[in-house]
């Protein structure tokens, strides 16, 4: 379904380019698919396609999602902006705004007053990567949606895009936010947006994404096309939802309530 | 035919000399911008377009309207536009300059522009936006400048021309079909996502467009000395009624559809619009503003015996461009991101800088338009066809 979908989508751009403007076949050489070759090194992790369980039941406490997002946003260099300039990889919000078409007025208590867990869904059918005008936000072959900071040109064309509200823009200049400046991650310039990579840097050095690690067994990562993988077996043994599914988008992130 | 832009009256020169100056005012103000970057806009995580995208928005409309002359004029020989259309085609070439120049002020990392071109993506909209608006300047140019030259020198106009003129007539349209798609695709914008976002902006650039150009047209009939016609000036009028009667059709069909229906994502945001949501509504009496304006532009425009009045007709189009603006240039961009994903609600209002950032657009877009104007006026004039 979803190959048929970018196979459809492929043919009618490159169709459409050719009505519409015969005269650039330049950029018909140029265009490849948003898929891009994903070669790996040795030692690192691999899958076909890279999947997150949260599992809502382990997160209780304020602590249990703090360790988690400071794991984050330490590794990674996510600056501290306050107000709604605000930068954010993973963060928290209630039942009703993280699963707004399935909230109801009766639901049971303990939902309505517990925090869940949001990063990008690395969607198998990512409107950002459809929207993204220079390819600087794209899929790799392993599901990730990744970013080049240097080539995004900051028109926020992607946070349009995402239904999720995954993204953030860095309006000013990230560095001086940024307490304990991590040297291993690059940090970024004003300008450009950024999210939740699934870790790919520490994937290529075969370690598990840093809020993994840090969740206490809360959070469940592996590849999902593998029908031996933890991540599958967790799927298998409880019922997990995700977020706007009535979308297409396809996330890769589940829920287990 | 240049040096026609270079001999003018005090009074002409008074005017660029403003231009000028409000054009280095606003600059400083994007200098403030490029060195701090977009946090100096109003523009938030949430709503993460502003002002210079809805700005964009309505100038692709205008630039867009030359049609609602170039077709009369050349499919249907419509004469009495013989005076109007090279106005239209150079309005719509200022009009382009200016909504690539807002696209260039929103960008986060303006001097990597060319990644657009470097990577061309054609699975995003704003690619083809990019080639449809660049498309849309040269062809305009290439038919204006040649059939202004052509009239300069005597001769008809060059045969050559005229496929092109066609083909501007279909590109005007898709200039704005694509940018309705620039919003109309996305999955979770529920202002945006409907069939019907591009009829809409085609019906409200065939408005506001040439009610904007006869505005100009009348204000050059005063300062130039240059008359359109009056039959030029009425056959507009009726285009602009027309167009206008059907943009507001179309915006209640919206209404329609989203409150008979009672979906929540779709009434949401024009509840934020209309009446406000959870005690936000920075944007209600612009919209109720809108609504009165569009009504009563409508009840002047409408009766044939108001539009042919000059007191009456200039007014009707001052209350069409204001009702158009504030429905396209305020209200559009800004409630697609309201609410947000998380049904919450941040509100936003543009800031001075981008503001300023966006007067010296404009300002640039009437230098263009003021010289080419002048250019076209002086040749028209000089060959005796006015
Ligand atoms: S959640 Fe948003 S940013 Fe992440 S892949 Fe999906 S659409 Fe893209
Ligand atoms: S802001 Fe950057 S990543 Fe987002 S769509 Fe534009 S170029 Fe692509
Ligand atoms: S996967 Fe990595 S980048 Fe994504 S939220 Fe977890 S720690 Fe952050």
């Amino acid at each position: 379904m979803d190959n048929n979908r970018r196979t459809f989508l492929k043919i009618a751009g490159i169709s459409a380019a050719l009505g519409l403007s015969g005269g650039i076949p330049l950029s018909l050489q140029a265009y490849t698919p948003a898929d891009v070759e994903y070669v790996p090194t040795k030692g690192q992790i691999t899958g076909k396609r890279w999947g997150m369980v949260i599992d809502t039941r382990k997160f209780t406490k304020p602590e249990d999602f703090q360790r988690v997002i400071e794991a984050c946003h330490q590794t990674h260099n996510v600056p501290d902006i306050q107000g709604n300039e605000e930068i954010k990889w993973i963060w928290t919000d209630h039942f009703e705004q993280v699963f707004p078409s399935s909230s109801n007025p009766y639901l049971a208590e303990r939902y309505e007053q517990q925090d869940f867990l949001l990063l990008c869904n690395h969607c198998n059918n990512p409107p950002c990567v459809r929207v993204c005008p220079t390819k600087a936000t794209f899929q790799r072959a392993d599901g990730i949606i990744m970013m080049d900071f240097h080539r995004c040109i900051g028109c926020r064309y992607c946070m349009a895009g995402c239904p999720y509200g995954s993204r953030s823009f860095n309006f000013s200049d990230p560095k001086p936010y940024v307490q304990n400046l991590n040297p291993d991650f690059p940090a970024r310039m004003r300008g450009v947006v950024e999210k939740c990579t699934f870790c790919a840097a520490r994937l290529e050095q075969g370690q598990m994404p840093a809020c993994v690690e840090a969740s206490n067994g809360g959070l469940i990562f592996g590849d999902l096309s593998d029908p031996d993988s933890e991540i599958r077996k967790v799927l298998r043994e409880n019922f997990t939802v995700r977020r706007k599914v009535e979308l297409g988008t396809n996330p890769c992130v589940f829920y287990i309530v | 035919m240049f040096e026609k832009a270079l001999q003018g009256d005090r009074r002409y020169w008074a005017w660029i000399i403003f231009l000028l100056a409000v054009m280095g005012i606003g600059s400083i103000f994007y200098l403030l911008q490029l060195v701090n970057g977009l946090t100096v806009t109003g523009m938030t995580r949430d709503v993460s377009w502003g002002f210079y995208i809805a700005q964009f928005t309505y100038m692709v409309g205008v630039a867009a309207s030359a049609v609602m002359l170039v077709l009369p004029f050349y499919l249907h020989n419509a004469k009495q536009f013989s005076r109007m259309v090279i106005l239209g085609e150079f309005m719509a070439i200022a009009a382009v300059i200016v909504c690539l120049g807002f696209i260039v002020v929103d960008l986060g990392q303006p001097q990597r522009l060319f990644n657009v071109v470097l990577h061309p993506t054609p699975n995003s909209i704003l690619f083809w936006d990019m080639i449809v608006l660049n498309g849309y300047l040269l062809l305009n140019i290439v038919i204006g400048w040649s059939n202004l030259h052509a009239e300069h020198k005597g001769l008809s106009h060059p045969k050559w021309v005229k496929p092109l003129v066609y083909l501007s007539i279909v590109w005007a349209v898709s200039i704005h079909t694509v940018t309705a798609f620039l919003y109309q695709g996305l999955p979770g914008r529920h202002y945006w996502l409907t069939a019907i976002l591009a009829a809409r902006f085609l019906s409200s650039a065939f408005c506001s467009g040439p009610a904007i150009l006869l505005i100009l047209a009348l204000i050059a009939k005063k300062v130039a000395k240059y008359d359109p016609g009056e039959k030029a000036v009425q056959t507009l009028a009726t285009i602009i009624t027309y167009a206008m009667v059907i943009n507001v059709f179309f915006f209640l069909l919206e209404v329609f559809t989203a409150f008979y229906s009672d979906i929540p994502g779709h009434t949401h945001t024009l509840a934020y619009l209309f009446t406000g949501l959870h005690g936000a509504g920075s944007l209600v009496g612009w919209m109720w503003v809108m609504a009165v304006c569009a009504l009563l532009s409508l009840v002047l425009l409408i009766p044939p015996q108001f539009r042919q009045k000059p007191e009456l007709l200039v007014p009707g189009l001052i209350l069409l461009i204001a009702a158009t603006w504030i429905d396209k240039g305020l209200g559009l961009v800004v409630g697609g991101f309201i609410p947000n994903p998380f049904e919450g609600i941040t509100e936003y209002a543009p800031t001075i800088p981008e503001i300023m950032i966006s007067v010296m657009i404009y300002a640039t877009g009437l230098l263009i338009l003021t010289v080419l104007w002048k250019i076209a006026i002086g040749v028209k004039k000089e060959t005796g066809s006015a």
